[in-house]
C-alpha cells in the first residue's frame, strides 16, 4: 500500500480501485471481503424500513413520470397521478419524436453532439492535465493548483454574462461552439484525475518505461492510461451528466431552436403549454422528459462498478 | 528493476542531468497546457472582463463611461439585490443542513452493514442526480400543481384544500425540496466514498475494546468524514448562492410567486437579458462571486481549525 500521509488525512487511503489493486498486491480484495464481516450477523429491520421511506421519496417522482408518460392529454387531466388510464405510451413516444417537424429528434441529436464532443473533450483534457500535475514536477505547478482550485469557487453563472458578451463579439453565439467550448473545462474532473493518478500509477512503472526509452506520451498511452480506467469512466460519466443536463449556458447562448439541447427544448414546450392559446402538449413534455432521463439512468446503472470504485479512489483527502 | 538498467539512461555530467531535469519539467506542461489554455479562455478571461465591465456604465447620453466603484455602491443599496441575497442565505441555512444531515445519515446507514440490500438503496437514492434540473423541476412542478398533479388528486380525493406548494409563501420550501431530492444522493455518495477508505482494522480494534456502533461512529467515522463533509458543504454553498434553474423554470408554473429578482443570479440574468444592463449585471455577479468565496473560505477555515 502506498502510504499517503499528506496533510490532515490520517487514515484515508485509496480504497480498492477495480484494476490498480491487482498491481499493488493481493491484499485489498481480501480486505474488502473481511470488511463487513463483523457486522453481517445483525441486520436491522428498522433501519431497512427507514431507508425504504427514503427510497420511496427518491423514486416516487420517477414513477410518477413513467406512469404519466403512458397517458393521453385527456387522461392526464382525468385520472389519479399514480395510476394508469388510457394506455397511450406508444403514441406519445411517436408524437414526441414527430411533433413540430421532428424538432425533438433534432434536440436529441444536438444533445448527443454536445455530450460527445464536450464531455469527451473535457475528460481527455482533465485526464491529461491531472496526470501531468500528479506525475511531473514543473515550474508554475503551484500556480496552476492555486488558480484552478480558486476558480472552482467562482459561481459558473457569474461567468455566464461576460462569456456571452465575449462569444457574441467572436460571433460564436447561436452556434454549437458556444455550448461545446465552455463544456470542455471541468475543474472538478481535473481534481479527481489528479488525486486518482497520484495513487493509480506507480512511479516505478513510469521510471522503467522511461529507462526503456519510451517517450512521455507513449508511456502515458501504453502504461498509464490502462491504469487510469476507473478514474476516466468516473470523470467521463460526471462530465456527461453535466453536459447532458446543462440548461443555463444554452439558455443564454442560443436563440435558434434548431440548436437547442433537450433541456431547453422541454422548457420551451412547457412554456408553450402554459401559455393561453398555445398548443397544450403536456403529454409530450412528460414523455419527452422521460426520454431525456432514460439514457443517463441506464449509463449509471450499467457502469456502476467503474464509477463507484473511481469515486472512492479519488475520494476526498482531507 | 529500475536500478539495474539505470546506468545507461542517467547521464553522468551534472550539466547534462540538469538539462534533462528542465526538459522533463517542460514535459509536465505539455500535459497541462491544453487544459490551461482553454481554462484561461472560459474562466480567467470572463472574470477579467466582468471586473472591467463592472467599472463602467452605459448611459443613453454620453455613451460608456468609467465610473469606478459606482456600480458597487449602487448594488449595496439595491433592495432588490438584497432581497434575493436574503432569500438564498435563508435557503443556505435551512436547506443545506437538512440535505447534508440526511446524506450523512444515509451514508452511515449504508456503510453500517446492517441493511438488507444496501447496494440497492445506494443506487436508488443516487439516481435523481442523473435527472436534469429542468426535468426534476418540471416533474415536481407538475406534481405540486392542482390541475393534474398529486396535490390536485389529493384535494379531489379527500375534498380538502391542501396548502399550495406554488404559492408565494411556500415556493422557497418547494424549491428546497426539489434541490434536496436531486442532491441528497450525490452528497451521500461523497460521504460514503470517504467512509469506504477507513482502515477496517480500526473497527475491529474498536469492537474488541467493546465500543458500540454509536461510539464507533463518533470516534472513528465522523472524524474520517471531516474532509468529505467540508467539500460537500462548500459545493452546497456554491450551489445555493447560484440558485437559478429551479426558480427560472418554476416561474412558468407559478408566475406570481417568483419575481425577476428572486435570487441574485436570477436578478443578474434579468438585468442582462431583459434589461440590457450588462455593466450592472456583471457587478451583481462579482459581488455574489466574492460572497461565495468568502463563505466557502470560512467553511474551510472552520473545518481546518477543528482538524487542528
Amino acid at each position: 500500500m502506498t502510504s499517503d500521509t499528506s496533510g490532515m488525512s490520517d487514515t484515508i487511503r485509496p480504497a480498492q480501485p477495480a484494476r490498480p489493486a491487482r498491481l499493488r498486491g493481493a491484499t485489498p480484495p481480501l480486505r474488502a471481503k473481511a470488511r463487513h464481516a463483523p457486522h453481517l450477523r445483525r441486520r436491522s429491520v428498522t433501519l431497512t424500513a427507514l431507508m425504504t421511506l427514503m427510497v420511496i421519496y427518491s423514486l416516487l417522482p420517477l414513477a410518477w413520470l413513467a406512469i404519466n408518460a403512458t397517458k393521453s392529454q385527456n387522461g392526464l387531466f382525468n385520472s389519479f397521478g399514480l395510476w394508469f388510464k388510457d394506455f397511450s405510451f406508444f403514441s406519445n413516444i411517436s408524437d414526441t419524436f414527430t411533433y413540430d417537424h421532428a424538432i425533438f429528434t433534432r434536440w436529441l441529436l444536438n444533445t448527443v453532439l454536445y455530450v460527445v464532443v464536450g464531455a469527451g473533450g473535457a475528460t481527455l483534457l482533465a485526464t491529461l492535465a491531472g496526470y501531468g500535475l500528479a506525475k511531473f514536477d514543473f515550474p508554475g505547478k503551484k500556480a496552476v493548483f492555486a488558480i484552478v482550485i480558486g476558480a472552482v469557487a467562482v459561481p459558473g453563472t457569474a461567468l455566464a454574462v461576460p462569456t456571452f458578451l465575449m462569444f457574441s463579439k467572436l460571433g460564436l453565439t447561436d452556434t454549437p461552439w458556444a455550448i461545446i467550448i465552455p463544456s470542455l473545462i471541468s475543474p472538478f474532473g481535473l481534481y479527481l484525475m489528479w488525486t486518482f493518478s497520484t495513487d493509480a500509477v506507480p512511479k516505478e512503472m513510469l521510471e522503467s518505461a522511461r529507462v526503456d526509452g519510451a517517450g512521455e506520451f507513449r508511456t502515458f498511452f501504453k502504461v498509464s492510461l490502462p491504469l487510469l480506467g476507473p478514474g476516466i469512466v468516473t470523470v467521463l460519466l460526471f462530465n456527461v451528466v453535466a453536459t447532458w443536463n446543462n440548461y443555463f449556458l444554452p439558455l443564454i447562448m442560443l436563440k435558434d431552436p434548431d440548436w437547442y439541447p433537450l433541456t431547453l427544448g422541454l422548457n420551451d414546450w412547457n412554456m408553450q403549454a402554459q401559455t393561453a392559446g398555445g398548443d397544450a402538449v403536456f403529454n409530450l413534455v412528460i414523455t419527452g422528459s422521460l426520454v431525456t432521463i432514460v439514457p443517463l439512468i441506464a449509463a449509471f446503472l450499467l457502469l456502476q462498478r467503474y464509477w463507484q470504485s473511481g469515486l472512492s479512489a479519488g475520494s476526498v483527502k482531507g | 528493476m529500475a536500478s539495474l538498467s539505470a546506468d545507461h539512461a542517467r547521464p553522468g555530467p551534472p550539466a547534462a542531468r540538469a538539462r534533462r531535469k528542465t526538459r522533463r519539467s517542460l514535459v509536465g506542461w505539455k500535459f497541462v497546457s491544453p487544459f490551461m489554455a482553454l481554462f484561461a479562455l472560459v474562466f480567467l478571461a470572463p472574470i477579467g472582463y466582468s471586473i472591467y465591465l463592472s467599472l463602467y456604465k452605459t448611459r443613453l447620453i454620453g455613451g460608456t463611461q468609467f465610473v469606478g466603484a459606482q456600480n458597487y455602491t449602487e448594488a449595496f443599496q439595491d433592495s432588490q439585490f438584497w432581497s434575493g441575497f436574503g432569500r438564498v442565505a435563508l435557503f443556505l441555512m435551512v436547506q443545506v443542513p437538512i440535505m447534508l444531515g440526511l446524506a450523512l445519515l444515509l451514508a452511515l446507514a449504508i456503510d453500517s452493514g446492517r441493511l438488507y440490500g444496501a447496494a440497492f438503496f445506494r443506487i436508488s437514492v443516487f439516481l435523481p442526480y442523473a435527472v436534469p434540473a429542468v426535468v426534476a423541476t418540471l416533474m415536481w412542478g407538475f406534481m405540486y400543481g392542482t390541475r393534474f398533479g398529486l396535490i390536485g388528486n389529493l384535494d379531489k380525493a379527500f375534498g380538502v384544500t391542501l396548502p399550495d406548494p406554488l404559492s408565494p409563501d411556500l415556493i422557497l420550501a418547494s424549491i428546497g425540496n426539489i434541490v434536496t431530492w436531486q442532491w441528497v444522493g450525490y452528497n451521500m455518495l461523497i460521504l460514503y466514498s470517504a467512509l469506504r477508505v477507513v482502515n477496517p482494522s480500526l473497527y475491529e480494534a474498536a469492537a474488541i475494546e467493546g465500543a458500540g456502533q454509536f461510539r464507533i461512529i463518533w470516534a472513528i467515522k465522523l472524524p474520517a468524514l471531516r474532509g468529505a463533509l467540508m467539500i460537500a458543504t462548500i459545493f452546497s454553498v456554491i450551489g445555493s448562492f447560484q440558485l437559478f434553474n429551479e426558480p427560472s423554470i418554476l416561474k412558468h408554473l407559478a408566475p406570481n410567486a417568483i419575481t425577476t429578482y428572486f435570487t441574485p443570479n436570477y436578478y443578474a440574468y434579468s438585468l442582462s437579458f431583459d434589461g440590457q444592463q450588462f455593466n450592472y449585471s456583471a457587478t451583481v455577479a462579482i459581488v455574489m462571486g466574492v460572497a461565495t468565496m468568502i463563505v466557502a473560505y470560512a467553511v474551510q477555515l472552520r473545518g481546518m481549525r477543528k482538524a487542528g
